[in-house]
């Protein structure tokens, strides 16, 4: 290493260098659109959503209750045993203040990302998604929230049928 | 190689041109569990190691083997995924029990090409950015360049390419689960839509969805668990230019070296005789006939003559394609080269109903890995 | 698990090399796999035709923008005519492309095998992170947008909450890696900073900051890997791959415990049992533990068994993870200092571990003549650990 020290390749450029055309470039926007089968599971715990309900799944031999649902427990390799309703209820496992999009994007009002765990299932058991309605600094780990809907019109089957969770 | 590992659990899904009602998660759980009761293992308890193969681009998901562990039964495994053709996973898995460091090891390949709303620029997003991608030209333009340039060197032609077709969507009529069997004429093909001359549509596999899922086990392994392993016996793999500028347009250099590498640790030395079937890639008709070349089971520009004289039919002296190929069964994106082993193994051990061929002991499987690549696999497998 | 540890065959790391990590490189992809893997040959004078397969290892293909990206750096990376394969398990693949290479050649089927390592962020626009949304699930992540910060975020958030830790603890991290890499001629983010500096740089998302974070990055590194006989013939100084160990934990990440990386654990003792390594502590020598966040170095260094849960951050106040401390912990700078081009800064961990075993690494040598190191990277969704341990 020590010998081929000055010689190490790789050079670095400005983004001038490329704004300015002094090294070209070719650029491409890629066409990949997907549409992807929810299946059974999924299928379901959209349905629900649209309907406002959360759902979850249990297994009886490990006697975990999970959400997001899935057909089998991964942790068994064995076929989940039963569908019920959860509160849509939870509390805050850990949070974050953001102040960037998912693009990079400086935000005026930071987003607010949570792992939420919903009531009703085995512990640590949550899901992804985001606090509304609060001061961000006086979110804490541990605080109870309950999920804010879009109007029933409004729902389409998605994860974004719930708009975000608030502090009760 | 000798007997030091073997298949000895094979399940799968599909295959069909949709399959909306499963997930991929759902798709590839149906096809693990059928595996998993194939070869008698308890996945959370047996299997030291697992391998899958994806592409991001064709999941809609960047790096994919985030999503692999839970419907495998691999949680807190070790798992990790090869982008490559099934057969590159499987070779990835069998290399791991060649160190010695693992028993059991699992492969999963799977297609949900139903899903990718834009196949066709997707697989042109793999052309090279700088020098091939701004031309814009549709991948299959690749296809026609080549079977042009095969079909000139080896004087094989479009009837004989065609026939192809005509035999591989016929096979699939006796597999109950391809999806594109079908009983069409020499005529329909050759009268069927141009799309990147000499290529026309009835030439190119059509896509399926599916899943295939294989248990891999060292000898002593595979002995106490099924009295039928399937031994591999060589496998080999190899890659040609990327680069379009430099490639062999005429023969399959990959397919060449990798069936050299396979065949020599299998100890075969004259494929026509010593291989008695193969499943070998079929992407478009003429991949069939230039792969047969490539593979040395036959000599250069034969190929067309052993089609015209029926020799690659389930009746003939090396069938080859008796499951459909991919043109009858599908082409099922990286799982395409485990269906192929799929085939194999069920032939080897008996189990092809209607299109059980007789006195077969060694099969070959190959499989490339489509446009634009030059990369391919190759199993040797023998009862 | 069951390893079958007689029988294994030795595979030896015998020939190192990279190119330097910038921001935005000149060089093509496959120029910069092509330098990697030419001044890693000319380490140990090997020839292209010498090299019986090339293993890849580049993360998700939304960074350079080619679909099949392997097969784009194929030939880049000396594949042509060649058993060429390409793994990956997220960030966790420049450590598992060492894996990679270590089963090809301890397969008895290859003396000696190229493992290459790329990766070229910058051309993805408007910028590399923006590629990272499609790691989320697709029906119940990414339609709430996810940045790729937030997990990172929330896992460290869960961290300092379990064990009562504050940004102070974990910014050491920060200041002594970018110290280390200070002395790194690769290095892109190399700095001499203080503890405030990290403290005062910008929220990004809380409790992550600016300089809490590597940089995006473009650059590769190639090692080549041989087999006994081989390494013997090729090197007096091989250094051997002892053993190596990797696990991925469920998808469901929201599922599990975030303060702990149990993966990595699970990784880090599948390695101790095949290296037949028992009090990991005492025995391993030196560390470079995956670092693409400041607390994520302590995070590894607990899942690794080298410090206890919660502590790692008491240790390195006491310098015990200095370059001359007891047990060096990412002494060439890691990803937060050298940089960041994913798969390839994986790797970077392994060569570096190489030059040192090999009393090679120049003003970053640490002292007292190591003789076992360990290397770890870790990925996808707060998912997969892999480890290799090397030694002398």
């Amino acid at each position: 290493m020590a010998k081929i020290v000055r010689e190490l390749p790789g050079l670095a450029l400005t983004p001038e260098d490329i704004s300015q055309r002094k090294v070209l470039s070719t650029s491409w926007v890629p066409k990949a659109e997907y549409a992807w089968d929810a299946g059974i599971a999924m299928g379901r715990y959209l349905e629900e959503l649209r309907n406002g309900r959360l759902m979850g799944v249990r297994h009886r031999r490990c006697g975990r209750t999970v959400i997001p649902p899935r057909i089998f427990c991964e942790q068994c390799f064995a076929p989940m045993d039963e569908w019920g309703e959860l509160p849509d209820t939870g509390t805050v496992n850990t949070f974050s203040i953001c102040y960037v999009s998912w693009d990079v994007k400086r935000l005026e009002v930071p987003e607010i990302p949570a792992v939420i765990e919903i009531d009703g299932t085995s512990p640590r058991v949550g899901i992804l998604h985001k606090l509304g309605e609060v001061d961000p600094q006086q979110v804490k780990v541990g605080m109870p929230v309950k999920a804010v809907w879009k109007p029933a019109e409004e729902r389409n089957g998605a994860i974004t049928d719930i708009l975000y969770f608030q502090p009760i | 190689m000798q007997k030091q590992m073997a298949i000895v659990g094979v399940g799968y899904s599909g295959f069909s041109s949709i399959s909306p009602g499963l997930s991929y998660k759902e798709l590839m759980y149906e096809a693990a569990v059928r595996a998993y009761q194939d070869a008698g293992i308890d996945p959370r308890q047996d299997a030291d190691g697992f391998v899958t193969v994806a592409e991001d681009f064709h999941e809609g998901t960047s790096i994919f083997d985030e999503y692999v562990p839970d419907q495998l039964g691999a949680v807190m495994r070790p798992v990790h995924t090869v982008t490559g053709d099934g057969i590159h996973g499987l070779i990835a898995g069998a290399l791991k029990i060649l160190s010695g460091a693992m028993n059991i090891v699992v492969v999963e390949g799977h297609s949900k090409a139903s899903n990718i709303l834009t196949l066709s620029q997707v697989t042109a997003y793999a052309l090279d950015p700088i020098y091939n991608r701004p031309l814009g030209l549709n991948p299959y333009s690749i296809a026609g360049l080549e079977m042009q340039r095969f079909l000139h060197q080896t004087k094989n032609t479009v009837e004989q390419c065609a026939r192809v077709v005509v035999k591989n969507r016929r096979n699939a009529l006796n597999h109950p689960s391809a999806g594109h069997g079908s009983d069409i004429s020499l005529e329909d093909v050759l009268a069927s839509e141009r799309v990147a001359s000499p290529l026309r549509k009835l030439d190119i596999a059509p896509h399926s969805d599916g899943c295939v899922v294989f248990v891999l086990a060292s000898a002593d392994a595979a002995r106490d668990l099924t009295p039928q392993p399937i031994w591999i016996r060589g496998m080999g793999w190899s890659n040609g230019s990327y680069s379009l500028e430099q490639r062999n347009w005429a023969h399959a250099d990959y397919a060449r070296q990798a069936a050299q590498m396979a065949y020599h640790q299998a100890g075969v030395e004259k494929p026509h005789d010593e291989i008695d079937f193969a499943e070998i890639d079929d992407t478009f008709s003429y991949k069939e006939l230039q792969h047969m070349e490539a593979l040395e089971l036959c000599g250069e520009g034969e190929a067309g003559r052993m089609i015209d004289e029926g020799a690659t039919q389930p009746g003939g002296s090396l069938p080859i394609n008796v499951s459909g190929g991919s043109l009858g069964v599908g082409n099922l994106l990286e799982a395409s080269g485990l269906q192929r082993v799929l085939e194999v193994v069920l032939q080897l051990r008996g189990q092809a109903s209607a299109r059980q061929l007789k006195n077969v002991e060694t099969g070959l499987a190959f499989a490339w890995r489509g446009l634009p690549t030059a990369s391919g696999a190759a199993l040797v497998l023998s009862r | 698990m069951a390893f079958r540890r007689t029988g294994l065959r030795r595979v030896a790391v015998v020939g190192a090399g990279m190119t330097k990590f910038v921001r935005r490189a000149q060089e093509t992809a496959q120029e910069l796999a092509f330098h990697a893997s030419r001044l890693a040959l000319d380490s140990c004078g090997l020839r292209i035709q010498d090299i019986g397969a090339v293993c890849l290892g580049t993360a998700p293909d939304a960074f350079d923008g080619v679909h099949m990206n392997g097969e784009y750096l194929s030939d880049g990376a000396g594949a042509y005519g060649k058993p060429f394969m390409r793994a990956y398990v997220g960030g966790g693949t420049g450590v598992f492309s060492v894996i990679q290479g270590w089963y090809h050649v301890a397969s008895g089927l290859f003396d000696a095998v190229l493992v290459v390592c790329e990766e070229k962020m910058s051309s993805c626009l408007p910028h590399p992170q923006a590629a990272f949304l499609t790691i989320f699930d697709h029906t119940t992540e990414r339609p709430l947008k996810p940045n790729l910060l937030w997990i990172f975020a929330l896992e460290m958030n869960r961290y300092m909450q379990k064990y009562g830790l504050s940004k102070k603890d974990i910014a050491r991290v920060a200041v002594k890696n970018k110290r280390n890499a200070m002395d790194h001629p690769a290095a892109q983010l190399a700095a001499e900073i203080t503890v405030e500096d990290v403290l005062n740089s910008e929220v990004l998302a809380w409790p992550v900051q600016r300089l809490d974070v590597s940089p995006t990055s473009d650059g590769a590194v190639a090692v080549i890997l041989a087999s006994e006989d081989a390494a013997k013939r090729i090197t007096d100084k091989p250094v051997w791959i002892k053993s190596v160990g990797w696990c991925l934990d469920s998808a469901y990440w929201t599922n599990r415990d975030l303060s702990y990386p149990e993966y990595v654990e699970r990784a880090a003792r599948m390695a101790y049992e095949m290296a037949g390594i028992k009090e990991p502590r005492k025995e391993i020598h030196i560390v470079e533990p995956y670092d693409p966040f400041d607390y994520k170095e302590l995070h590894h260094l607990e899942g690794l068994l080298l410090a206890p849960k919660g502590e790692a951050p008491r240790l390195l106040a006491e310098g015990v993870f200095d370059r001359d401390g007891d047990l060096p912990a990412t002494p060439s700078g890691g990803l937060l200092g050298v940089g960041n081009p994913i798969a390839a800064a994986g790797l970077m961990k392994v060569a570096e571990l190489f030059w040192q075993l090999r009393g090679e690494a120049g003003k970053r040598q640490v002292p007292g003549n190591p003789r076992t190191g360990l290397a770890q990277a870790w990925g996808d969704l707060m998912q997969v650990g892999t480890v290799a341990i090397l030694g002398v």
